[in-house]
């Protein structure tokens, strides 16, 4: 379809829905200046998007599915939540908040919100009409300014200044087994006023294998001093496609510390973006990719040192398998006035297979001089003379080339302090590699 | 038990190996000597099955089986076990899942039970004890960041663990200092018996004291050009190869 009638398709699509929040003006104006950004789907002839195409996603019609009702109860999503973590917590099905499936009202936070941004909106608009729609560019690409367009519904998580989460967040974002050609647009909003504190969990899993868009943006606004540890984890149905981009606007020393974790999906793109617009801020970007078959995960990163005294760092690891593709992306721009930047980018790759390949390329741009940056890339095979060096122990040749593998991801699992998600990670990583339930009965 | 009947290897067309035969019965310890790069780690390869030798004639038979028709960890099962002269690092691979891996992997192979966890570790204990290791290099990757001492102990506790029926030591006394020679070395001697075969490679004479052999094999440019008791090793100390090279040229 071409860029014209897709724009008509969805034009309608948005025209026929009650989207919450429809009498504020501010939020017309922003959703309205969103669609008119919206000129289809990116292309390869767009350099972010060069190995990445989504013809794709713009073969189908996806459809927003307002108001379904769907019956699950808490059993039915128990398995897709972090064991023994009390947290509070948001689930949306199909792009739908499901609040008996939440915390209930009467286990509202004290002090902060934790909510829908539907609810946010129709309660306390004045809490995020400064933040809402400011932080991600809608016209960076056509899938943000497509969320941008609906901006309907999301996790939204208001941190007053100087607010510690007693707990952490927890979200869950699920696609029914029968949800084919939808497409849930998760809009999230979390922001933490000065010296405020949270940890927050996006997981994005499918109950079925069906072949859905996910299509999410997430903004975050950290104030001065403020900390957020934010946990992202993808396992949707092999046959469903991921988009998603985070954008971080970072005050004075603020923290954001983000693990990301990418698995499934057919085509996962994940735009991770954060700028230090203030001075003494740290970004910890880590994660991890396993992809298989005819996958293909694209991870674009861009920090922005604008201010000086700032910190970040990077490092991404991927194995690939089959006939599987990634690209890594990173850019790190250092503005001229970010003096005394500490920036380092990492991105490792495994290779399982001939036929599988990457594409990788940090990136660093820097226009001040007194600065520390480190940047670099690698993509490599297994060590055959670690695999003899099992084998010679009496480990078969699939159980050596399994723990090789996993002792090379790992270290992204290992990196995440929280014992409870490290376990789950690990469960999601091990259940995708080859003898993976060996490596599970030896720990 | 290991019958190595007139080898020839080589690697990339290039011959390294040119006729070895030797034969190693049950408890008997062989030493084989020689100058750096006469083909000791080769032969050490081609019988723990390393790929990249090509085999160009002769045969090895171990237990009566063809040593060369088996895979590295089909042979491993059957109780061959090489300390490497160059262990090798895996960042990431836990030392203590490691060893109940391919312990385990041998007991299953040879009709045993796996051990549990609890019997593991007493064992595991056990031998960390005789050898001088302290717990932490449980917690650590294969070798990872191990000092050389650290390493070969690591061998020997490797071969304590798995108990082969026939080991072959690469150089294990090179590069330690004399208290770390005796560790292992009396780990070694804790371990032999009467059914198990030792072939200790090594260049210096230093180990022969501590590990006694019934036989010294002398290897040059890929041939044994000299075989006898353990005194041979002290002729070669004191001579140097240069001996044994011009008795062969005479
Ligand atoms: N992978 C290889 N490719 C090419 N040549 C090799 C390879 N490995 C060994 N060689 C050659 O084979 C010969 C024998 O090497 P080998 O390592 O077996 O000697 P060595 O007796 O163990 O020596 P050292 O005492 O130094 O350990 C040497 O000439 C070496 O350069
Ligand atoms: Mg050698």
């Amino acid at each position: 379809m071409n860029a014209v009638a897709l724009t008509e398709y969805y034009r309608s699509a948005l025209a026929g829905r009650e989207l919450p929040g429809a009498g504020l003006a501010w939020l017309s104006d922003r959703r309205s200046k969103a669609f008119a950004a919206f000129q289809g789907f990116p292309t390869t002839r767009d350099e972010d998007w060069k190995y990445t195409k989504v013809a794709a996603i713009e073969k189908r019609l996806f459809q927003f599915v307002p108001g379904m009702c769907i019956g699950l109860d808490e059993d039915d999503i128990e398995q897709y939540l972090i064991p023994g973590l009390d947290s509070y917590r948001l689930v949306f099905v199909n792009g739908q908040y499901m609040p008996m499936l939440s915390s209930k009202r009467s286990e509202q936070p004290q002090g902060f919100t934790v909510a829908s941004l539907s609810l946010v909106l129709s309660e306390q608009p004045e809490a995020v009409e400064s933040v809402l729609g400011t932080i991600a560019d809608p016209s960076d690409n056509g899938f943000a300014a497509l969320n941008s367009a609906e901006m309907a519904d999301g996790a939204c998580v208001i941190l007053p200044a100087g607010q510690v989460a007693d707990k952490p967040i927890q979200i869950l974002y699920l696609t029914t087994a029968g949800g084919d050609d939808i497409v849930a647009q998760p809009r999230n909003l979390f922001i933490a006023g000065d010296n405020a504190q949270a940890t927050i969990f996006e997981t994005y899993a499918s109950m079925g294998d069906s072949t859905y868009l996910t299509n999410a943006v997430t903004e975050v606004s950290l104030g001065a001093n403020a900390g957020l540890n934010h946990y992202k984890c993808q396992t949707e149905s092999g046959k469903s496609y991921h988009v998603s981009m985070t954008q971080v606007d970072q005050a004075r020393d603020s923290r954001f510390n983000s693990h990301l974790v990418s698995l499934g999906a057919m085509l996962a793109r994940h735009d991770l973006n954060s700028v230090f617009n203030g001075e003494g801020g740290e970004c910890v970007l880590d994660g991890l990719y396993v992809t298989d078959g005819r996958q293909h995960c694209d991870i674009h990163s861009r920090v922005d040192h604008v201010q000086p005294h700032c910190r970040s760092d990077e490092k991404f690891k991927g194995v690939l398998g089959g006939r599987s593709r990634a690209v890594f992306n990173g850019k790190v721009y250092v503005h001229v006035d970010a003096q005394k930047t500490d920036a380092s980018q990492h991105n490792a790759n495994l290779l399982l297979s001939k036929d599988a390949e990457i594409d990788t390329k940090p990136q660093l741009e820097i226009y001040a001089d007194d600065v520390k940056c480190a940047h670099g890339a690698t993509v490599g095979q297994l060590d055959e003379t670690a695999v003899f060096y099992l084998r010679s122990r009496g480990l078969d040749n699939e159980a050596a080339r399994s723990l090789l593998t996993y002792a090379f991801v790992g270290e992204m699992v290992d990196r995440i302090p929280l014992a409870e998600y490290q376990q789950v990670v690990r469960g999601h990583v091990l259940a995708r590699l080859p003898g993976g339930d060996m490596i599970r009965a030896l720990m | 038990m290991l019958q190595v009947k007139d080898l020839k290897v080589s690697i990339d067309g290039k011959e390294i190996l040119k006729g070895i035969s030797l034969d190693v019965k049950p408890g008997e310890v062989h030493a084989i000597m020689g100058p750096n790069g006469s083909g000791k780690s080769t032969l050490s390869h081609v019988l723990t099955g390393r790929e990249g030798y090509d085999v160009t004639s002769g045969s090895v038979s171990y237990l009566g089986k063809d040593l060369l028709d088996m895979e590295p960890e089909e042979r491993a099962r059957e109780g061959i076990f090489l300390a490497f002269q160059y262990p090798v690092e895996i960042p990431g691979v836990n030392n203590m899942y490691f060893l109940k891996a391919a312990v385990n992997a041998r007991r299953v192979h040879q009709g045993m039970e796996e051990l549990d966890a609890l019997d593991f570790m007493d064992s595991l204990k056990e031998k960390m004890a005789l050898l001088k290791m302290d717990d932490s290099f449980l917690k650590r990757g294969v070798n990872e960041g191990f000092s050389g001492g650290e390493k070969k102990r690591n061998e020997i506790l490797q071969m304590a663990m798995l108990e082969p029926k026939l080991a072959l030591l690469d150089e294990t006394d090179s590069g330690l200092d004399i208290d770390a020679l005796q560790i292992c070395s009396d780990g070694v001697n804790s371990l032999r018996n009467k059914e198990r075969g030792f072939v200790v490679i090594t260049h210096y004479q230093r180990l022969l004291d501590y590990i006694v052999p019934d036989f010294v094999h002398v290897l040059a440019d890929g041939r044994i050009v000299k075989s006898g008791g353990k005194d041979l090793a002290l002729e070669l100390e004191e001579k140097g190869y240069g001996w044994i090279e011009g008795i062969d040229a005479a």
